[in-house]
């Protein structure tokens, strides 16, 4: 079986040394998770080694760690993926960032994460007694809202906000995300108050400068900024809050813009929209967030990327999407939940 | 000088679903609730839940059904009287958590919708995508943040033991933090065991990494019986290697499974039900193909989600979508995947009544780790978050009521510092075998042994393995002798509850000399009412053999009948 040498980052409050990195081989399949392989050299070498871990399949969230510099679940990122993205060939595993490190690989999620869930009302706030059975809500709006409800709280959004690491006091992607998930929801009656207390924070909606780290590094797609965005647009159309940073006008421009152009023409937008940075896997998640898609986007032969980044599709395609949606009432949003990918006609 | 000890009306140790559903149940009777757990409750095992949550909740529906599903699904061993009340409350407690802000799935009109599961003669699951036990999970977390004044949670400690007072009552339990490795004795009038399942004694298992039997073995301890420990699910679809699980939900939206030939092979063993026949049904068929050679070469066979359209897998089943690319590199959307039977769930567990009471005065189990018995010899899919909930429910109101009765308990201190001195007593072992290496040994043994097919022989073997890892783990060494986020000595408590579990489970199939449910004995290929249509208890016996005895099944209104699908 191949080997892989991993790189752990070492730290233990105890023993007064400063943390430092310790190098273990394991041998295991390539196809195993780093997870596997820093339990191997747990089991096998130095039992003393710090992770937290559970379900081993993605699920719990225990296991956020930053591997190669880029946050991710240790037990969904395989050895090779990861040896062959390492620098010399050495993985390297170390805690996460943004939170105070308790030991090795272990954070201390309380004193960060959680207490920014607790900050926005983290639970369902209905109007009045609930119905004799069930609220009867539109079945989209249950898909929309179980995107954040995907979240597992693993906190490698957290991990690597940039807003975050220059105000420790903002609220952030995974908190701000699941505010969405109330805010979402149509049995909660607190809405706007959710909304515009979210926006009034100096720390809140708009503190965050779209910079896509969250989107990346989410392992469950739940994309925290494309739900900040959403907010920004509740707070703005829905409730007419004064937009701290103008990012809901910014974004009125990104859409005027692939409008006009068929495409996206990045150098239009650099100056002044996305804080100059326009990562290009992002687009598609961006349209995603536009405030209104049709259905007819969802089912068609088309990706959005795909009729937004290829040339080929000449730019009345994309005008016609524009005039559909535009004729809508309701507000579709795409979503993981829905089949938004549909087969390439080709 | 002695600090106060932490008191409150109701322990509940253990924050997955049942834990949790007990602690806002307990709370709403007026008590005063401390719930505990060795992982942040977010991470409790409840969230691999994908498929869903029975409940005859539609009015074409009826609860009489659900229970005969449930009852048949048992092979009879079920407690009729529990599986009438879980079936009946089954509908008000989904409505509750829609209520709490669960996001279930909305049919075109917008009330809630169903999707089919194992085993059930109506589509009575009720779903969100195939994330149902995390949204769950997380809704339920919503609801203990919202009630942070009446509970206090205890999140990363790690119960040891039971406490018990003069008289032998459970008055709550010994506990460390995990952060810094501070022993304390939580005092509670009564005390709810929700520590869930057990399946870290088989390898590879679907279980999370945490699912030790904790629970079973300190209730045992403590002198309260398991019941139907025999009983282990293994569950027809889990990737070959890491045990990982593809939800049922994929043969409910349509999935079909062939054999190396390409033979739908469920056809000659359940003509009817084919794919949804009970899951002891199923994985017995998947295993006879291979152990028939008509499985592939790793000792698997085929599950075929291309059939369900391709819309409905991205919508339905996202989550084994990632699971099929990340854990087996295949796109379920347009290749068949292999899939094994592989250890999934203990039917058995600490012998409780309909109130979730054990043997032991004060002591409530719920959940995993209890046995009511409603899912006796098998449990049908989507059965066990209900029965998390509903004997949640039912011990956290019981337990509080109790609790409002009562003067103030008296623990013993004594016992804080018997469970200090223990683990003292492990960090300072030199020379001994690892302890991951016995988990292993275990783990690898129990899957060959103690599986879908067993026989006298196996058995036996796999007893004396059992004794004699009880005996090397005396000694097993950790390396850390630390005392922040100490997880190797923890280990080591891990795997002496886990050895105190397979035990009981070793012995529960030894003592049943016929194939009921889970249990099939090649031995003894056939169910035998007259003889075992009854539970298994089994008691601790100081440190030899668990004590055998026996209780009757509680049959109302459904006399055995033979078992087709
Ligand atoms: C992959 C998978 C999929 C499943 N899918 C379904 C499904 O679709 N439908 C269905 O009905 N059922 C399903 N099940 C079964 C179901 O999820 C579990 O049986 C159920 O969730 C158990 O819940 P619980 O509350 O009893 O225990 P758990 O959720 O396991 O919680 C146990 C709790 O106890 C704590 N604990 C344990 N030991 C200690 C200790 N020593 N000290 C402190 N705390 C401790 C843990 O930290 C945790 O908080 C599935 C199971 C698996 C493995
Ligand atoms: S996009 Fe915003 S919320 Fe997300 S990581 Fe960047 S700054 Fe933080
Ligand atoms: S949003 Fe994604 S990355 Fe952030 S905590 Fe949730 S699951 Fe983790
Ligand atoms: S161990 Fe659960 S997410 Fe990695």
């Amino acid at each position: 079986m191949p080997d892989y040498t991993l790189r752990i980052r070492r730290y233990s409050p105890e023993n007064g040394d400063a943390a430092h990195w310790e190098d273990f081989q394991v041998d295991l399949d390539g196809s195993r998770s780093v997870l596997d392989g820093v339990l191997q050299a747990k089991d096998r070498e130095d039992g003393s080694i710090g992770i937290r871990c559970s379900c081993r399949a993605g699920i719990c969230g225990s296991c956020g760690v930053r591997i190669n510099g880029k946050p991710n679940l240790a037990c969904r990122t395989h050895l090779d993926e990861a040896h062959a993205r390492a620098a010399d060939g050495v993985i390297v595993v170390e805690p996460m960032g943004n939170m105070p490190v308790l030991k090795d690989l272990i954070v201390d999620m309380d004193a960060v994460h959680w207490k920014k869930i607790q900050r926005v009302t983290p639970w369902l706030l209905p109007d009045g007694p609930p119905p004799e059975r069930e609220y009867v809500v539109p079945p989209d709006n249950m898909i929309d809202v179980t995107q954040t409800m995907a979240c597992i709280q693993c906190g490698a959004c957290v991990s690597d906000c940039l807003s975050m690491e220059v105000d420790p006091l903002f609220i952030g992607p995974a908190a701000l995300a699941k505010a969405y998930r109330f805010v979402g929801d149509p049995r909660d009656g607190h809405q706007e108050q959710r909304v515009r207390d979210l926006a009034e924070d100096p720390h809140g909606l708009y503190d965050c400068t779209h910079c896509f780290n969250c989107i990346e590094a989410c392992p469950k797609g739940v994309a925290p900024m494309s739900q900040i965005m959403r907010l920004r647009r509740i707070a703005g159309d829905d409730h007419h809050v004064e937009d701290r940073n103008n990012g809901h006008r910014h974004e009125m421009a990104f859409v005027k813009n692939i409008e006009k152009n068929g495409l996206l023409h990045e150098a239009d937008l650099l100056p002044d929209s996305y804080g100059g940075k326009l990562h290009p896997r992002a687009v598609p998640e961006l349209v995603s967030s536009l405030p209104i898609i049709l259905r007819a986007l969802q089912r068609g032969k088309v990706t959005p990327a795909g009729a937004l980044l290829h040339k080929h599709k000449a730019p009345k395609d994309v005008k016609r999407i524009f005039r559909d949606i535009e004729g809508r009432e309701e507000r579709y949003e795409l979503n993981l939940y829905v089949a938004g990918e549909e087969e390439d006609a080709s | 000088m002695v600090r106060a000890m932490p008191a409150h009306d109701v322990l509940i140790i253990g924050a997955g679903l049942a834990g949790q559903r007990a602690a806002l149940a307990a709370a709403r009777q007026g008590a005063t609730v401390a719930i505990m757990s060795k992982v942040h409750p977010v991470r409790s095992h409840s969230n691999a839940a994908a498929g869903g949550i029975n409940a005859a909740l539609n009015p074409d529906d009826s609860w009489e059904s659900h229970a005969f599903d449930t009852i048949k699904g048992s092979d009879y061993l079920g407690d009729q009287d529990a599986i009438e009340i879980m079936c009946r409350e089954a509908p008000d407690e989904v409505l509750w958590l829609e209520h709490a802000g669960v996001t279930f799935h909305r049919n075109a009109e917008g009330k809630l919708g169903t999707r089919a599961f194992g085993g059930a003669s109506a589509a009575r699951t009720y779903y969100i995508a195939d994330i149902t036990g995390q949204a769950l999970l997380h809704v339920l977390y919503e609801q203990l943040m919202k009630h942070h004044e009446q509970i206090d949670r205890y999140e990363e400690w790690f119960i040891t033991d039971l406490a018990q007072d003069d008289d032998g009552r459970c008055v709550g339990a010994i506990a460390r933090n995990i952060r810094d490795g501070a022993m304390e004795l939580f005092s509670a009038k009564s005390t709810i065991l929700a520590s869930g399942g057990a399946g870290q004694c088989f390898k590879p298992s679907t279980n999370a990494l945490i699912c030790t039997g904790d629970g079973m073995a300190q209730a045992y301890r403590i002198g309260a019986p398991l019941m139907d420990m025999e009983m282990v699910q293994y569950h027809p679809t889990t990737l070959a290697g890491v045990g990982i699980l593809i939800t049922e939900g994929a043969r409910g939206e349509g999935a079909h499974l062939y054999n190396a030939d390409g033979e739908r092979f469920m056809e000659k063993y359940a003509p009817n039900k084919l794919e949804l026949a009970s899951r002891d049904v199923v994985s017995r068929a998947e295993q006879t193909e291979i152990n028939e050679g008509r499985g592939f070469e790793d000792g698997t066979v085929a599950l075929d989600i291309t059939k369900v359209p391709r819309k409905r897998t991205l919508e339905a089943l996202r989550e084994i979508v990632n699971i099929g690319r990340d854990f087996a590199g295949v796109d379920i959307t347009r290749e068949p995947i292999r899939i094994r039977p592989g250890c999934h769930y203990i039917m058995g567990g600490v012998k409780a009544d309909i109130h979730g009471r054990t043997a032991v005065d004060g002591l409530y189990a719920a959940g995993e780790v209890a046995c009511v018995s409603v899912h006796g010899g098998n449990r049908l899919g989507a059965n066990s978050l209900l029965d998390t909930l509903i004997f949640g429910r039912r011990s956290g109101e019981h337990a509080a009521k109790r609790a409002a009765g009562l003067g103030k308990p008296k623990p013993v201190r004594a016992q804080l510092h018997d469970s200090e001195r223990a683990i003292g007593a492990i960090m300072r072992r030199t020379g001994g075998r690892r302890v991951s290496e016995i988990r292993e040994e275990l783990g690898t043994m129990m899957n060959e042994k103690v599986a879908v097919f067993r026989d006298h022989e196996g058995l036996t073997d796999a007893h004396s393995i059992v004794r004699r890892l009880k005996d090397e783990a005396k000694n097993a060494t950790i390396d850390d002798h630390g005392t922040v986020f100490n997880q190797d000595v923890l280990g080591a408590l891990e795997l002496g509850y886990m050895l105190d579990v397979a035990e009981c489970i070793v012995v529960g199939a030894l003592e049943r000399k016929e194939s009921r449910g889970a249990q099939f004995r090649t031995d003894f290929p056939k169910r035998d009412d007259e003889h075992w249509l009854k539970h298994i208890l089994e008691s601790r016996n100081g440190d030899d053999t668990p004590q055998v005895s026996y209780s009757p099944v509680t049959i109302t209104q459904w006399e055995p009948q033979e078992r087709t699908y």
